[in-house]
């Protein structure tokens, strides 16, 4: 690697970085008018035109805003933790294409690079919450732990299964075998488990249980002020954007269905449409459903997503294996899907009375235990 | 080793890299740029507006320590199943039959555990 290429390289990151910042400046301002439109307000409107200007009004005002650190704090972890959530979810842009040509590495294995790093925020949010010497700061960083650890599984293993289809770990190569028919109709299943657990990994409302704000009053970010916090909450747009793409990129098709464009901008603008349009989707989630409670996080990670994505990974493997038609693939997985569906319908929809006897069950099982 | 190889790498670094520097820089810049004005109460930790009780670091029930370990089983079995979901197609059926042997045996793992009730959160 020359010299010449390094700081082509390092320009091309540039230009990246500005694009993601531009990228969640407009997430911020969609998220406000989607939720206040939800609710039939008006949303943003002081700042620029309907609003525009408000999320720079906003990182300004973060930028000027005096930077607590807590007596108590490990200063050296509470300075760094907010570098530790944002490298990994700024590293993987390397590798994730935007159109056929528009991608600065072409990685051979580049969805096992995107979801090696997907898993390494959790380490800055457990030493944003250590390093804070506040508990609730400490009680939600456990609860981060446990449910990125855990929503980790859903979603790795929904990318393994989708890997069988096109054989390949590289995204262009993905998105090419998609002219005919993109892999949401083949695996919907498939579909339903990566946004599932994805919107959990970012830990979006309904899956917001490690910042709460009437539970852990923020989690790990209590402590956090100025530019520090911004951080945190640059990542967590950033991440958002990833999981919208990479659902654009390997489920719906990416830049080459409903047609294949000529030109490679059309493709750009097909895929940053169809990530707009998932990500949308996952801010109407959060203006249409409650928090989870956090043990119906963990039994609905562990007890129906985990078995689930297996199931995924058997049936695809057996699509795959004796070359089935691909109907049978979609087949199987909407007889999942569905079955799923009624699972959740059933507990759902359960009286009131049989839980709060189970749940009392369980508090004397534990009473027990414990004397 | 194909041709590119050590660049696409040394592209995936050069990113943590910049990564690291802008945010020191919007560290950097916030620091000339906002105001400093420690005090002792700024710097008693927040606990719903009384006066906190000390001993943050003291013993904690770590509950996620089980669900670490169970990632951990599942996270191996990953690493193994990214090779094979590229080959498996190809090879023979005895390939294709134990990697579905292995994971029914991991599954096995969730059912004791569920079975336990470690998968409940107390």
């Amino acid at each position: 690697m020359t010299v010449r290429e390094a700081l082509l390289l390092a320009g091309q990151l540039l230009g990246l970085l500005t694009a993601l910042v531009v990228v969640v400046l407009s997430l911020i301002w969609l998220e406000r008018k989607a939720l206040a439109r939800f609710q039939n307000r008006m949303g943003p409107m002081r700042v620029g035109f309907h609003g525009l200007l408000q999320p720079v009004a906003d990182a300004l005002k973060l930028l000027v805003k005096e930077d607590l650190v807590p007596t108590w704090a490990d200063r050296a972890l509470f300075w760094s933790a907010p570098l530790m959530v944002f490298v990994p979810s700024f590293v993987v842009w390397v590798t994730i294409p935007l159109a056929k040509e528009v991608v600065i590495r072409n990685l051979e294995m580049g969805l096992f690079y995107i979801v090696a790093f997907s898993i390494l925020p959790v380490v800055g949010l457990v030493l944003a919450g250590w390093s804070s010497a506040n508990k609730y700061a400490m009680l939600g960083s456990l609860r981060s732990a446990a449910q990125l650890v855990s929503y980790e599984i859903p979603i790795v293993m929904a990318v393994i299964a989708l890997v069988m289809v096109p054989e390949s770990l590289n995204l262009v190569t993905i998105v090419e075998g998609q002219r005919t028919v993109p892999y949401a109709a083949l695996q919907p299943l498939g579909l339903a488990l990566f946004l599932l657990a994805g919107v959990a990994e970012v830990g979006r409302t309904p899956f917001d249980i490690y910042f709460a704000e009437s539970e852990v009053v923020g989690g790990p970010f209590v402590e956090y002020s100025g530019a520090h916090w911004s951080v945190f909450f640059l990542v967590e747009y950033i991440n958002t954007f990833v999981v919208g793409v990479l659902v654009a990129l390997l489920f719906l098709g990416g830049w080459t269905f409903p047609l294949v464009p000529e030109a490679a901008w059309l493709g750009f603008l097909w895929v940053v449409a169809k990530t707009y349009l998932v990500v949308l989707v996952m801010f109407w989630l959060r203006g249409t459903l409650p928090r989870l409670r956090v043990d119906q996080l963990m039994s609905f990670g562990w007890q129906l997503l985990v078995p689930l994505s297996f199931a995924n990974i058997v049936i695809t493997g057996f699509y795959k294996f004796y070359r089935w038609p691909g109907w049978t693939l979609t087949l199987m997985s909407l007889a999942l899907l569905l079955l799923a569906g009624w699972l959740v319908y059933r507990r759902q929809t359960r009286p009131a009375a049989a839980t709060a006897e189970e749940m009392l069950a369980r508090a004397r099982a534990y009473r027990r235990r414990e004397a | 080793m194909r041709e590119g190889y050590v660049a696409d790498w040394a592209a995936a670094v050069l990113a943590g890299v910049v990564g690291l520097l802008a945010i020191g820089l919007l560290f950097l810049v916030s620091a000339v740029l906002a105001p400093r004005r420690p005090s002792a109460e700024k710097g008693i930790p927040y606990e719903s507006g009384i006066r906190p009780a000390p001993y943050t670091w003291s013993q904690l029930h770590v509950r996620y320590y089980l669900f670490a370990i169970l990632f951990l089983v599942f996270d191996v079995e990953a690493v193994f199943l990214f090779p094979w979901v590229l080959v498996f197609a190809k090879s023979g059926a005895i390939v294709f039959y134990e990697m579905l042997v292995f994971i029914v045996v991991l599954l096995f793992g969730v059912v004791y555990a569920w079975r336990k009730g470690v998968l409940q959160w107390r």
